[in-house]
């Protein structure tokens, strides 16, 4: 078994390595440091340590057998009414790479009710298979049923990798399906790569609100499984002329799932949704007023753009739960991101800090959240957001 | 009703500044704390408890340090508290986790439902909630924000979606993970923390719960850490000089002309 070892000769009892544990896992007793049971050997301390008085003990486990009879890339194809999300072509996009990089082929999962039409936009973003399943049962998500169907596609067809997007649904059946298992699952992942030598997947992600980056393996378990946050991996350009192969499994489908979905309510005022939105336009307490929220609002219009929200605004009531971005609200990763009135509390920036382009409008030039961003004004939101809106108006007019 | 709700202690990460020099984050004086989200599922459960009556069951995995913060659960109305707590269980991944929770849950009896938070803060994976109802064998819904009904066997819950939710229903026993929308935790009572003063935290070993070794901590679980790091912020922010409509104007050039918003 891994773990580590503190040298005692080497020890001084420094405390440097306490500090460095993000888990609260060392403790200095009689000037030596002790490892508690709490440790999770991300190794931390070990680079810490100023007297090499900290050593990781890798265990050289025996490769499990069987391994090497799973062969290939899976994505989850998510859809929503009928098509596709966006988040299957980012994880396709992922996937090419992976496959490539394997020499495997990639494949989709397309779970759904009369659904065949979205195979040809999976075959252009870059799969080379597509397994779908169609059963008027499986029109809306449903965690038991899609649970039960992805672990008899895996079992029966064996791939060594299974993404999905780090979607409400996602995070919801990658676990599921993980646990049935057994095998590993790696959450929220930003970045994944696989080991030139060990042929296995580097799952890189973040941890403690996006303040330490972790990189996961699976080594001896099988398929390694990972969600994947949306908007961070970029699709492939499409290609239409790209064919691919139709599978139909022949499985089971249980078409009277114990877990019912019997409504589905969409929020109407919200035209685009953070999730999936190239342009977000967030307020936060700067604005002074709950109805200064219709100056952040206009400006998502003009942009084709969705609206976010502090906390401390949805705290405050001025605006609804669901537009909170955040460590306790959604992660978004727009391509344009504004902060409008928002000083970038570590918690908000953990929830926007993978966006491509960060905008931020402050009064206060000192507010941290202009460590995160690429152009910052610093002036009053009410009189930057009426001319901003001014502006893009007469650019998209 | 018997409720079991999961709790996780965290580290209080409001205070998580990083050094530059060594590259980790400085955590002294970062006091521990019950997942934040952890305290909505709490307060679900006892709000549920005191409409069905019944009883709330804290159950979490850590340190012995860990039964402290437990004891402060009951006094906002939880009714026992109980922490699975042995070196078997070290160095757990979410799979391992759910395990030794399942087992634990296992060996406390009965139950009708399990509330987790959506997921902890110091991890964030939303992962033990899932895993954790797979390994019991019973259906979960995740991001619970309104419980619309709840009685013996069956729960209608709504879940949060990206632009609006969804209704569910499920056959109890089941889990649901919560979002912070769903209520507002109360504060503990003076008679609450008398109480909690007095109640003892069941500490249970892995024999206790009849938990394979195998599969608990690190050795039973698949996923390794192997490199951790801080991220690197070192962006300059490009400041826009001049006044508002100047500042506007200089701004749309600029987006204009890195083609993130094209002018129709």
């Amino acid at each position: 078994m891994s773990c580590i070892n503190i040298i005692a000769e080497k020890c001084f009892g420094c405390g440097l390595c306490v500090s460095a544990c993000p888990f609260n896992a060392i403790e200095v007793t009689d000037k030596k440091a002790e490892i508690l049971d709490n440790c999770t050997l991300c190794g931390s301390c070990v680079s810490s340590c100023k007297f090499n008085a900290i050593e990781f003990v890798k265990d050289e486990e025996a490769e499990s057998s069987g391994l090497s009879s799973y062969k290939g890339v899976w994505v989850f194809a998510e859809h929503k009414n009928g098509e596709a999300r966006q988040i299957a072509f980012e994880l396709l996009g992922s996937g090419r790479k992976l496959a490539d990089d394997l020499s495997v082929p990639l494949s989709a999962v397309l779970i759904g009710s009369e659904i065949e039409k979205e195979a040809e936009k999976l075959f252009a973003y870059g799969a080379d298979k597509v397994y779908l399943v169609e059963d008027e049962s499986l029109r809306l998500f449903n965690d038991e049923s899609y649970a039960d169907i992805f672990v008899q596609l895996i079992k029966s067809y064996k791939p060594e990798i299974v993404l999905m997007g780090a979607t409400t649904y996602g995070r919801s059946l990658a676990p599921r399906v993980a646990s049935r298992l057994n095998t590993g699952l790696t959450a929220d992942c930003t970045e994944l790569s696989i080991d030139p030598e060990k042929k296995i997947l580097m799952q890189t992600r973040p941890a403690f609100g996006g303040n330490l980056m972790a990189t996961i393996i699976c080594p001896n378990h099988h398929p390694q499984m990972a969600t994947v946050r949306p908007k961070v991996m970029k699709p492939i350009q499409p290609d239409e002329s790209r064919k691919g192969e139709i599978i139909r499994p022949e499985i089971n489908i249980n078409s009277n799932p114990k877990v019912k979905v019997v409504d589905v309510v969409r929020t109407l005022y919200e035209t685009v949704n953070l999730a999936e939105a190239d342009i977000i336009v967030s307020g936060g307490r700067g604005l002074g007023d709950p109805k200064n929220f219709a100056l952040v609002e206009e400006l998502a219009r003009v942009l084709g753009g969705a609206v976010g929200a502090s906390r401390a605004t949805v705290d405050a009531g001025w605006i609804d739960y669901s537009h909170q971005v955040g460590q306790t609200g959604k992660t978004v990763g727009p391509k344009v991101y504004f902060a409008c009135g928002i000083s970038g509390a570590i918690q908000h920036l953990a929830g926007m800090s993978s966006s491509d382009i960060i905008i931020a409008i402050n009064k206060n030039p000192d507010a941290p959240i202009f460590k995160v961003a690429t152009f910052g004004i610093v002036g009053d939101v009410l009189e930057v957001l009426p001319a901003l809106i001014k502006e893009f108006k007469a650019h998209t007019a | 009703m018997n409720i079991i709700v999961c709790v996780k202690q965290v580290p209080g990460t409001n205070e998580v500044k990083i050094n530059k020099e060594t590259n980790t984050i400085i955590r002294e004086g970062v006091e521990a704390i019950i997942n934040p989200f952890d305290e909505y599922a709490i307060e679900e459960g006892v709000r549920i408890k005191e409409k069905t009556g019944g009883k709330v069951t804290v159950i979490s995995m850590g340190i012995p340090k860990v039964a402290d913060l437990l004891k402060e659960t009951i006094a906002v109305g939880v009714d026992e508290a109980v922490l699975l707590s042995d070196r078997a269980f070290a160095g757990a991944d979410t799979l391992a986790t759910s395990y030794a929770l399942s087992m634990g849950i296992k060996a406390l009896g009965e139950y009708d439902l399990i509330i987790c938070g959506k997921q902890a803060t110091d991890g964030d994976t939303a992962q033990v909630g899932p895993s954790l109802a797979e390994k019991l064998n019973i259906p979960h819904t995740t991001y619970v924000r309104k419980i619309e009904e709840i009685k013996d066997g069956y729960i209608r819950c709504q879940r949060l979606t990206d632009d609006g939710y969804e209704v569910i229903e499920m056959p109890l026993p089941a889990v649901i993970t919560v979002v912070k929308e769903i209520n507002e935790p109360r504060l503990p009572s003076i008679k609450g923390k008398l109480k909690a003063k007095k109640t003892e935290v069941k500490i249970l070993t892995a024999d206790d719960i009849g938990a394979d070794k195998d599969r608990c901590g690190l050795k039973g679980s698949p996923t390794q850490v192997i490199k951790t790091f801080v991220p690197e912020h070192n962006v300059v922010a490009e400041m826009i000089e001049g006044t508002a409509e100047e500042q506007a104007k200089k701004l749309a050039q600029k987006l204009l002309s890195m083609q993130f918003m094209k002018a129709r």
